[in-house]
């Protein structure tokens, strides 16, 4: 399959948050700043390249030929969680500000399900090594914009009256189907 | 975030009473949206991601309390991550030989249970500091909890998305299937009003 529809139909018509519903409580929870956004999807997308560079030799190499699929949950749990530590240690260590900022979400990655959703995805519909990054680069790119977006509408809607219940998740939502709405118009352009 | 940490020593009817509606996991906790929002254009489904998670949280939470003296410190984490995954992967086959139709339908969000707040939580808030049979029996309310309203969400969307309850046409001949509501945006918007609802009942404290 083409690279190029791989990509941009992860970001778009495909768009791990607001189509197939992955990290929807970072989302939700750290929405609320542009610059803290920005900064937890880079991190996101840095674990899950990462998670689908070592997982897809692991599937392919190790639990295949030892027959061992039914292992492949709790060990791709792990390497995530292997990853996620780092990535903070490394956040940590040369990216103070941006730690102060997003610290306490970071070991949250871990249970961010749009990690695993992609990695599950790509071996679901067989992608190959360089097709299952592509996919990897183009979902992390879809929840950076996702989330970005997200976090500059909810700016504006501090000066907005919403009804009491309505406030926080609720509206968070809908603005989020507006925004799948919006993306979804472009599956005429580009579909997988 | 509000508060989840129960008073751990209240009686069996307020626990579940907690769990169905005031600390009703979906639409007033915000855990486990992204199930909530997949997996309910059909109400199979939806009954079968319930009964899963309700299954695998209980028997979490039976776990990390019997085994909450010897986990403490770093390696609880990991430890809780591994029992879920073991469960869900048990779960997976168990679906997977009896009821393919539904499995194949759920896709990955079967393995996503792992990465479901609502179990992650009830181990690490409550059943980490209370007894077995406290530990079941707040397992089993939230996640009940969560069942009925993953169920409720599928029934209002499997019906005007496809004019069925449960497979059953409800709806007449002239009925035109809501296209939308099987898609993404239905999915958020129908999720929005629940909330709304619940919300207006019960009032919450939250800083999101």
């Amino acid at each position: 399959m083409n690279l190029a529809v791989i990509f941009f139909a992860a970001i778009v018509t495909n768009n791990i948050v607001l189509i197939y519903f992955l990290g929807i409580c970072p989302f939700v929870s750290v929405s609320k700043d542009i610059e803290t956004a920005l900064g937890m999807g880079m991190a996101v997308t840095a674990v899950m390249v990462g998670t689908v560079a070592i997982n897809w030799p692991v599937q392919y190499f190790i639990l295949e030929p030892f027959d061992a699929q039914y292992l492949q949950y709790a060990v791709f749990i792990i390497i995530i969680a292997a990853l996620v530590q780092i990535v903070e240690l490394v956040v940590d260590r040369y990216f103070t500000v941006l730690y102060e900022m997003v610290g306490v979400f970071l070991p949250l990655i871990t249970v961010n399900c749009s990690i695993l959703g992609v990695i599950l995805f790509s071996m679901i519909r067989g992608y190959s090594y360089i097709q299952s990054l592509v996919f990897a680069c183009g979902c992390g790119v879809g929840w950076v914009v996702a989330i970005v977006a997200m976090a500059a509408i909810r700016r504006k809607l501090r000066f907005a009256v919403i009804p009491q219940p309505l406030q926080g998740i609720g509206i968070t939502m809908i603005i989020a189907a507006l925004m799948a709405m919006g993306f979804l118009g472009f599956s005429g352009w580009i579909s997988l | 975030m509000t508060d989840r940490r129960h008073d751990i020593s209240q009686p069996l009817t307020s626990i579940i009473r907690n769990g169905l509606l005031i600390q009703n996991p979906i639409f007033v906790l915000g855990l486990g949206l992204c199930s909530a929002l997949a997996v309910t254009a059909r109400v199979t489904n939806a009954l079968a991601m319930g009964i899963g998670v309700m299954c695998i949280s209980i028997l979490s939470s039976l776990i990390a309390s019997l085994i909450s003296s010897v986990t403490h410190g770093r390696v609880r984490l990991p430890v809780y991550m591994l029992i879920i995954s073991t469960l869900v992967i048990c779960f997976d086959r168990v679906l997977q030989a009896w009821y393919p139709v539904v499995s194949d339908q759920m896709g990955p969000y079967v393995g996503l249970i792992i990465t479901n707040c609502i179990i992650l939580s009830r181990m690490e808030t409550v059943a980490a500091r209370s007894r077995a049979w406290e530990a079941v029996s707040d397992a089993f309310a939230v996640s009940a909890g969560y069942m009925l309203s993953l169920v409720a969400i599928a029934m209002v969307r499997e019906l005007l998305a496809f004019g069925t309850v449960v497979g059953f046409h409800v709806m007449g001949e002239g009925w035109q299937p809501w296209a939308v509501m099987a898609m993404s945006p239905g999915s958020f918007i129908i999720l929005a009003i629940f909330v709304w609802i619940t919300r207006s009942c019960v009032t919450v404290k939250e800083d999101i």
